[in-house]
């Protein structure tokens, strides 16, 4: 999976959880650009997308995530463990 | 971890757009369907932030549901199951309102008047307390006190909660069994290691039981549906730490399912009667095909233990009170000939309460059969292995429940328990004794096709009606009656059982419970008055319910004269009736004109009010002895 359909998919989840089908996201964005990504929805974002792509994060890698880039390579990163 | 009963939506997404543009009344509707299909806990965050987009403002005109208020005292993060719950009880038409009280602050926002618990007046407490908060993180034998007392002091900080919250809102207590947070020292024998948490915390599972049997609270037993699913579907530990979820989001739908069963059985609102199809449902194979020899049934073949096995299940879900009624696409002779001389069959035609073979369409069978057993429409659980037939009844009764059986026979009691819908929450003898009643609801009315005159049936029926006040004896059942009738019930007003016993103690009430016994037998509990003095010699009828089974007998007119009796002991000159509509309670609505009330008025909403003066009024004619007793 390239990094661009991961970043729909994952803007898909996200869109889901805000309850923002419209929501637009960049690899550069981050949870203080968009509106309601607070720290519950944030638990909602990572389940979502543990569910969407079949994968589970380590709690270390979820702290070092600082923008929807990083999330893009992380979820990259783990479907290539998957494989 | 998902709804497995439940069929998936094909459409998601394209539906939730046409509920968006949908008018309230329809979007309710609508909604209701949606969470009838087996919602993933993404899916169900948008059903739910669509619930409450469309229906902040209050409930559309024309929809009337039960609302629930339910306060959830917690000691860790719950809100990632509000969703699931809210979208639970809609399942169950029920409209969930939640609220949660701030992190570690339970008791004092129990306490403080002035708290928003306080303010939002919950009907309902659920205490989510996680293991942690019972017994600490302290190091193991460098406390002073005992495992023993350590266990003690747990419960005794639960039953507080429990005694505080009723005391505040007199309302219903609902306490979730904790998981098991705490990981096992030694292993198998755990226990021998007294001061083990983990060892204390399956003890304290265990002694809950008891406690809330004492003191009438129910349990929501995630820590057995945990243990059912497997604990790491429920508890996450990665987000248990990052986010103090106990329950992890992913779990949400199915803990919130949990929860609105429970909350409709409390309400008397859960399923009644299993229907059941036969070929391929009870046992394997075709019986007009196949023929006796042929089905598969028992035999030592997996597939025919496997339908062994289901009989059995199903036998003893009627033996607790669940009615049994049969609905097949077959010649009736030919359906009874199982049950009449397969020699493996478990269940009896006896112990089936309406039996439905013919080649009409199920739904319009399943129609007659709850007008046969007198019960709703919603009150069906349809058990068929063909999709065909399922989804026929799910189009023209969506109102009826109908699981997604799976494919292998040795699957289907998983299936209905998954699926909870007979969950109960008290066992009355009534319940013990129900297809009995049914059976003899049947003998009855061949009998009565027997007598061409009404009154020399009723004559010939020997009918006894044994009367009192509630007492400790009956409350339970009475409650029963009151949280679950819903026809011949003039006001729908639910108590609970708290509530009806302060009946049952006020000098300025009259309680009436009546047990009607004929030649046939018992028939248990059937009719319930509670009449409550207003001022000087006024009494208001506050309930009148009764059971439809004993339906044109002649019981409403001889507790009519009951009730007259027993308000005149106290002083009354008039009596005052009230008929609330519902959906469901349309044949009471001359029940006071027909025992000779005069009108006082209705309101806007449709609901009537009725005078009766006393002292003149003569006695009613019907076939019954009236005796004072138990």
């Amino acid at each position: 999976m390239t990094p661009s359909e991961i970043l729909k998919r994952l803007t898909k989840v996200i869109g889901q959880v805000l309850g923002n089908e419209d929501v637009k996201l960049t690899l550069k964005s981050t949870a203080e650009d968009v509106e309601g990504w607070d720290s519950f929805n944030h638990i909602n974002i990572i389940v979502g997308a543990e569910m969407e792509f079949g994968v589970k994060f380590n709690a270390s890698e979820l702290e070092e995530l600082k923008n929807v880039g990083d999330f893009v390579a992380l979820i990259e990163k783990r479907l290539a463990k998957k494989n | 971890m998902n709804l497995t009963w439940l069929p998936k939506h094909s459409e998601f997404s394209k539906q939730m757009t046409v509920i968006k543009k949908a008018q309230p009344k329809e979007a309710w509707t609508l909604l209701t369907a949606m969470a009838q299909t087996n919602l993933n806990f993404l899916e169900t965050i948008q059903v739910d932030k669509l619930f409450k987009e469309k229906f902040a403002a209050g409930l559309p005109s024309g929809v009337s549901v039960p609302e629930v208020r339910l306060a959830l005292l917690s000691s860790s993060t719950v809100d990632q199951l509000l969703p699931g719950i809210r979208v639970g009880g809609l399942r169950r038409n029920l409209w969930i309102k939640t609220y949660v009280t701030d992190y570690g602050q339970s008791l004092q926002e129990i306490m403080d008047p002035t708290s928003h618990l306080q303010a939002f007046k919950p009907t309902v407490v659920l205490v989510a307390f996680d293991a942690l908060s019972f017994f600490g993180t302290q190091p193991l034998g460098r406390t002073v006190e005992t495992a023993s007392a350590k266990l003690e002091r747990a419960l005794d900080q639960i039953q507080t909660l429990w005694r505080l919250s009723r005391e505040k809102f007199c309302c219903r207590i609902i306490q979730q069994t904790p998981l098991p947070l705490y990981q096992p020292l030694m292993g198998h024998n755990e226990h021998r290691l007294p001061d083990s948490p983990s060892h204390l915390l399956r003890i304290f599972n265990e002694r809950l039981r008891s406690l809330a049997d004492e003191q009438k609270v129910d349990l929501l037993d995630i820590n057995n549906w945990a243990a059912r699913d497997g604990i790491k579907d429920w508890h996450d530990p990665v987000l248990w730490h990052k986010a103090k979820q106990e329950v992890s989001p992913v779990a949400g739908p199915m803990y919130g399912e949990l929860v609105g069963r429970l909350l409709a059985a409390q309400l008397g609102r859960s399923y009644k009667c299993l229907v059941l199809d036969l070929d391929h449902t009870l046992w394997g194979g075709v019986i007009g095909d196949d023929g006796l020899e042929g089905i598969k049934l028992g035999q030592g073949s997996g597939v025919g233990e496997s339908f062994v096995a289901f009989q059995r299940f199903v036998r003893d879900l009627a033996s607790r009170g669940v009615i049994l009624a049969v609905c097949s696409k077959n010649d009736e002779k030919t359906a009874l000939e199982p049950f009449e001389k397969h020699p493996e069959m478990v269940l009896k035609r006896s112990d089936i309460a309406a039996f439905s073979a013919n080649w009409n369409d199920k739904a319009s069978n399943l129609k007659q059969i709850a007008q046969q057993l007198n019960i709703g429409l919603d009150s069906l659980v349809f058990v068929d292995d063909n999709p065909y037939e399922r989804n026929q009844v799910r189009g023209e009764l969506p109102m009826v429940a109908v699981p997604e059986l799976p494919e292998d026979p040795a699957l289907y009691p998983d299936c209905l328990v998954s699926a909870g819908y007979f969950e109960a929450v008290a066992l009355t003898t009534e319940d013990l004794i129900r297809v009995e009643q049914y059976q003899k609801n049947v003998e009855r009315e061949k009998i009565q096709a027997s007598f061409t005159d009404l009154s020399e049936y009723l004559k010939s029926l020997e009918m006894e009606m044994i009367w009192g006040p509630f007492d400790s004896l009956s409350l339970p059942r009475v409650t029963q009656l009151i949280n679950k009738t819903n026809q011949f019930n003039l006001t729908t007003r639910r108590y609970s059982e708290d509530e009806t016993r302060r009946f049952s103690e006020d000098p300025k009430a009259v309680t009436l419970r009546c047990r009607l016994i004929d030649r046939f037998g018992d028939n248990g509990i059937i009719g319930i008055i509670i009449a409550l003095e207003q001022k000087e010699g006024d009494w208001l009828v506050d309930t009148w319910l009764m059971s439809c089974r004993v339906l044109g007998r002649g019981v409403e007119q001889a507790m009519m004269d009951l009730l007259v009796q027993e308000t005149e002991n106290k002083g009354a000159q008039k009596l005052i009736g009230q008929y609330f509509p519902t959906a469901k309670n349309n044949m009471v609505k001359d029940h006071y004109p027909d025992l000779g009330f005069e009108p006082l008025g209705t309101d806007e909403k449709g609901n009537s009010r009725w005078s009766l003066t006393l002292g003149t009024k003569k006695k009613f004619d019907y076939f019954m002895k009236l005796q004072k007793g138990n």
